[in-house]
């Protein structure tokens, strides 16, 4: 993401003008657009006009528009933003009110104005703009009959293939079944690698799985690879990495990040800090569990006693449409780093952010024990459902 | 050019000709029809032709109702309407309404082979009871028939199939024969004698409960059918489909050594008045009419019948990597004779090619050139042998840790299991303390509902076959699983070598262990354990462990029989994506049979359902009786020891039967005390370590599950996270 320019009154009150241009940017804009915003940025619109003969004819016109948000809307998969409003700034085609749906799109500069920027947004927004931060992790987490093709980005995990085949198990006298299929399951592996992962952007291709299907895997890999002369595999073969996960599911990514040898390889990669964060979240539950609590009743409580040394929140919390509620948060994020306490906001579309956000998207580690807690924790919660 | 000249000197009277020929007959000549189709829909006389000919001898009156009786079936205003001088009776509105029951029972075993007021004036007769009216019938129609068989009996050799006057019941020996089964039948004649008793004889001994032929004289005539049937089939093309289930039908209860005991006692002596009827082959036909009805009834009944004989048991082999449990039982599988010594030498070949001569056992079981080459099982293996009093169903399953889902697949088939733990000093250890395998696999079986174990020292040669070793390691052991929930008088501790084959099949020989030890072998253990009570009488229920394409037509799916029983031809459905299919074959270890019940390791041959719409992890049910499916249950779990506490949003490995699906844990209800049960604390923050809890979980994709409270088996499950087995539970609630 590029910030062409930052226009902020005291109060908080102004606007950014952003250029985004990466796909990851988008998820960037889609945390940063709130319903009540305006929005402003260049667009296509069918506009219909009546000659003074009475017929009319419609074509298409690239026109800037400013609406007033209502709808936010991302598609994860395209990494696509539609953000729905009204026009509040009349121009030759466009009337006042109209409804219109503006689709963000890749290296066209938009304007967002709010009543109030806060902490949270600022930082997303130098975030999104710090280059350094974006290193392109693919992961391909298997076991025997199923393989997830994902993209790990700072602050996304995408799933761009799910490949499920039946394997047919080895049976008293025959195993050639299992061996076909199995042949069959690595090669559709290995085209939705070629199809999915562009090499000119990953940095590093994380291989994983539970046992030798990962070794295996990769030898065939290879030797298609030889054999089909593909060269965009043999040149990238240094960029493979082989780890090991306990299954093929979605939620073993979460050991893949937290394995030495990746993190390593990957520097200090949003998606391992947060795991990082999240397994101390729960060693200290396992050892001292007065010191660890999750709820926003039970950590703003602990706050209060100026008691979080670490404070982990999903970004989920902060696109809440009710302005009081996302107040609540960022206040509460605001006040525990005044506090001298560290803040981790979760991306919710990594693994550990979909496990937090699944654990009420806020979690602490205090700095001394705080067994009382535990009483207001039944009674708050309760009415939670 | 030369082309040119060629079309310049072409005889075009010769093309014309060519043009007739291919317009000259009708297209569908140049397609080759399979012969089912062409059965199915084309018109052939000479099939058709008999029984035309059985309705014209009855006038012309009959045939047309026949015709109609379909319609005439829902509508009885019409067979009142009917041209025949025949009145129905005036019945009553319960009367009226007893007849079409009795009739369409009475139908679903004659087909249309009598005629409607035939029936009808029988049922009214004998008050509407299905069983009476439909001895009367088959008595009436075995007279008329009988003197037509002996007819064709007497024209021989080379008499052609001559279209009776009126067809006998699908299900009688009186049937008319194709002209070579009527050759073979003819020809069995003179030598009845001999062969009614040899035929009770051979099928005696295959399934060892035979009791059934001894009761009563042996009917003779039956058995001639019976012979006469077993010829027939192979030519039982020409009847319809219909008749082709009946004689196979019949082929089975008799091949079975089926009693007719599901008739009830008026009957047997209506049976024992009639001399010409045939005892068996009424009963069967009979049988084969309720079996259409209740199919339990029978599984049921054969079910006992093999009791009798050897139980069944499905064994499974678990213990720390390396222990040597392929090795222990491929050694086994070789001494009790199940591999032969040509496939073992092979194996000894090769595996020292290898430079792994110690596994060549292991190879038995370990056949995927992967699990060979690295010398670990990866899968389970599965395989059949049998002890002086025990069927066994054997699975191998892997002991490394990355297969445990394998191993937890494998280990929700079984009833018993064998502990194998490696007594060599260091690798026990290694394999039992934290990290290993050993008290893992213990945890699971016993979760899994094992209660039965025996556990075999292996490798004791290499210590010698030191008795301290032995008592070292069965004093560990008995109190971890004592701990762990076995009971002291069912866990058993042999002492054994699975490479040099020590105490395994014979007692030990050994003069080092031969000094202290002179309890049972492995096989007498295994001999003696007890096969639990199978849920037959419940619905059926198979997970499916494996799908794969067989030979001929239809998938064949693989799995155990958790409760009830299948049978060929029964309609099925596999959950969760509700795939109705139907059943065309029944294997059991490699075996061809006819019906298979709980317990069994089966792999039935389904046809009418798309592989893609079914899994591992997928459950067959019978039609009425599908298994629930679920996204989000309720659950009682016991916490085995955590690194990481559970909270709520926590995810998990869902292992259930053959499935492992990813889920999350999405609410704690609350935690338990253990022994009684009462509630300590409602809501907690988190699950600790060997914590009792109820828990909301929900799985990413529906699964099939059952309340623990309904099918045992079927209501527990494990939870895996990150490698390691967090804890078990059981279904107590299935919320959406």
């Amino acid at each position: 993401m590029k910030l062409v320019s930052r226009d902020l009154e005291k109060d908080g009150a102004g606007q950014v003008t952003l250029v985004p241009e990466e796909s990851e940017d988008m998820w960037h804009a889609y945390n940063l657009v709130r319903a009540g915003d305006s929005l402003r940025s260049t667009t296509v619109r069918k506009v219909t006009t009546e000659s003074s003969t009475g017929s009319s004819s419609s074509n298409r016109v690239r026109t800037m528009l400013t609406i007033s948000v209502e709808v936010v809307d991302f598609d994860v998969q395209a990494c696509v933003l539609r953000v729905k409003g009204r026009n509040i700034q009349e121009n030759q085609y466009v009337k006042m009110g109209a409804y219109h749906t503006l689709d963000l799109e890749l290296n066209r500069k938009f304007t967002l104005a709010k009543q109030l920027w806060d902490v949270i947004d600022l930082e997303r927004i130098e975030m999104a703009c710090d280059i350094a931060q974006t290193a392109d992790v693919a992961a391909v987490v298997m076991q025997e009959g199923l393989a997830l093709i994902c993209l790990v980005t700072p602050s996304m995990t995408m799933v761009r293939a799910k490949i499920e085949h039946n394997i047919p198990r080895k049976r008293k006298g025959s195993c050639s079944q299992h061996d076909k299929s199995l042949l069959r399951f690595y090669d559709a592996v290995m085209q939705a690698i070629l199809r999915h992962i562009n090499f000119d952007v990953v940095k590093c291709v994380l291989v994983a799985s539970p046992g030798f299907v990962k070794d295996q895997f990769c030898e065939y890999m290879f030797q298609e690879a030889v054999k089909l002369e593909t060269k965009v595999l043999l040149e990238n073969k240094p960029k493979f990495l082989q780890v090991h996960s306990s299954s093929g599911h979605k939620h073993a990514l979460k050991e893949v990040l937290s394995n030495p040898a990746v993190t390593a390889r990957l520097a200090d990669t949003k998606a391992a800090g947060e795991v990082k964060a999240l397994d101390a979240f729960y060693t200290m539950l396992q050892n001292e569990p007065d010191r660890a609590f999750y709820g926003i009743n039970q950590v703003e409580t602990a706050n209060a006693a100026m008691a979080v040394e670490t404070l982990l929140i999903s970004d989920q919390l902060f696109r809440s449409q009710k302005i009081a509620e996302r107040q609540r948060y960022v206040a509460l994020v605001e006040s525990v780093r005044e506090n001298g306490g560290d803040v981790k906001i979760f991306s919710s579309l990594h693994v550990s952010g979909e496990q937090l956000t699944l654990l009420t998207g806020v979690a602490a580690i205090l700095r001394f024990p705080m067994p009382d807690i535990e009483d207001i924790d039944n009674d708050s919660s309760s009415d939670e459902d | 050019m030369s082309r040119h000249r060629n079309v310049r000197g072409m005889d075009y009277g010769e093309d014309y000709e060519g043009y007739d020929d291919v317009y000259g007959h009708s297209v569908e000549d140049d397609y080759g029809v399979s012969p089912s189709t062409a059965e199915q829909f084309i018109f052939q006389r000479s099939l058709q032709h008999h029984q035309l000919a059985s309705f014209l001898e009855e006038g012309e009156e009959d045939l047309k109702r026949e015709e109609e009786a379909d319609l005439a079936r829902r509508d009885s205003e019409r067979s009142l309407s009917d041209p025949t001088n025949f009145q129905k009776p005036q019945l009553s509105d319960i009367e009226e309404a007893q007849l079409q029951s009795c009739l369409e029972e009475v139908r679903n075993v004659v087909g249309e082979t009598v005629p409607e007021r035939t029936m009808i004036e029988m049922a009214v007769t004998h008050h509407f009871n299905f069983e009476k009216t439909l001895n009367a019938l088959l008595d009436q129609q075995e007279s008329s028939a009988g003197n037509n068989n002996n007819m064709e009996t007497q024209r021989g050799l080379g008499a052609t199939a001559q279209p009776p006057k009126k067809q006998p019941s699908p299900g009688r020996t009186k049937r008319p024969l194709p002209a070579a089964a009527a050759a073979v039948a003819s020809a069995d004649d003179p030598a009845v004698a001999s062969i009614a008793p040899e035929v009770a004889k051979l099928s005696m001994p295959s399934k060892g409960a035979r009791k059934g032929f001894v009761l009563g004289p042996v009917p003779l005539p039956s058995e001639i059918g019976d012979k006469r049937r077993k010829s027939a089939v192979g030519k039982s093309g020409l009847r319809g489909d219909f008749l082709d289930g009946m004689t196979d039908g019949n082929m089975k209860s008799e091949s079975r050594g089926k009693l007719p005991t599901v008739m009830s006692a008026p009957d047997l002596t209506v049976m024992a008045g009639s001399s010409a009827v045939l005892p068996g082959a009424l009963a069967s036909t009979r049988r084969e009419s309720k079996t259409s009805k209740a199919g339990t009834i029978d599984i049921s009944k054969e079910y006992s019948k093999r009791q009798e004989g050897k139980q069944l048991i499905n064994l499974v082999v678990i213990g720390h990597v390396d222990a040597g449990k392929s090795t222990l039982m491929g050694h086994l599988l070789y001494l009790l004779g199940q591999v032969n010594q040509r496939q073992m030498h092979k194996y000894e070949q090769e595996s020292k090619k290898q430079g792994k001569a110690s596994f060549a056992y292991a190879w038995v079981l370990d056949e995927t050139g992967e699990e060979r080459q690295r010398g670990i099982t990866m899968d389970v293996g599965l395989t059949n042998f049998e002890t002086p009093n025990r069927t066994v169903t054997l699975l191998d399953a892997p002991g490394h840790k990355d297969f445990i889902p394998n191993m937890i697949t494998g280990a929700a088939q079984a009833d018993v299991a064998i502990l194998v733990v490696d007594a060599t000093r260091g690798e026990f250890e290694t394999g039992f303390d934290s990290g290993g395998q050993t008290r893992e696999h213990a945890l699971l079986v016993r979760s899994l509902g094992v209660t039965q174990l025996a556990v075999a020292i292996n490798k004791l040669d290499t210590v010698g076959w030191s008795e301290e070793r032995f008592n070292e390691i069965v004093g560990k052991l008995g109190q971890f699983l004592k701990q762990a929930g076995f009971k002291e008088s069912d866990v058993q501790y042999i002492p054994c070598s699975g490479l040099t084959g020590e105490n395994l099949k014979d007692k030990a020989k050994e003069p080092a262990l031969t000094k202290w030890y002179n309890g049972p072998s492995l096989v007498d253990t295994i001999d003696g354990l007890k096969s639990p009570k199978r849920p037959i009488h419940k619905a059926y229920r198979q997970c499916v462990s494996d799908v794969f394409k067989g030979m001929g037509a239809g998938i064949s799916i693989a799995g155990k029989i958790e409760s009830g029983g299948v049978q060929v031809g029964d309609r099925v459905v596999i959950m969760p994506t509700a795939e109705h299919g139907q059943v065309r074959g029944i294997y059991i270890h490699e075996e061809e049979t006819k019906w298979a019940c709980a317990g069994d390791h089966a792999t039935v041959v389904v046809t009418g359902i798309d592989q893609g719409n079914i899994g591992v992890g997928s459950v067959m049910c019978s039609v009425d009786h599908p298994i629930p499916v679920a996204s989000r249950f309720r659950a009682r779990v016991i916490m085995f020891n955590l690194d990481v506490p559970v909270t709520k949003g926590f995810p998990v490995l869902l292992h259930y039967q053959t499935v492992s699906e990813p889920a999350i844990i999405c609410k704690l209800i609350s935690t338990l005390h253990k022994s009684t049960g009462e509630v300590l604390q409602k809501r907690p923050k988190c699950l600790t370590k060997q914590s009792n809890a109820i828990i909301d979980i929900e799985t990413s994709r529906p699964v099939c599950l059952e309340l623990y409270k309904d099918f045992k088996d079927l209501g527990r499950f494990m939870l895996r996270y990150s490698g390691s087995t967090i804890g078990a539970g059981v279904v107590t609630e299935i919320k959406r």
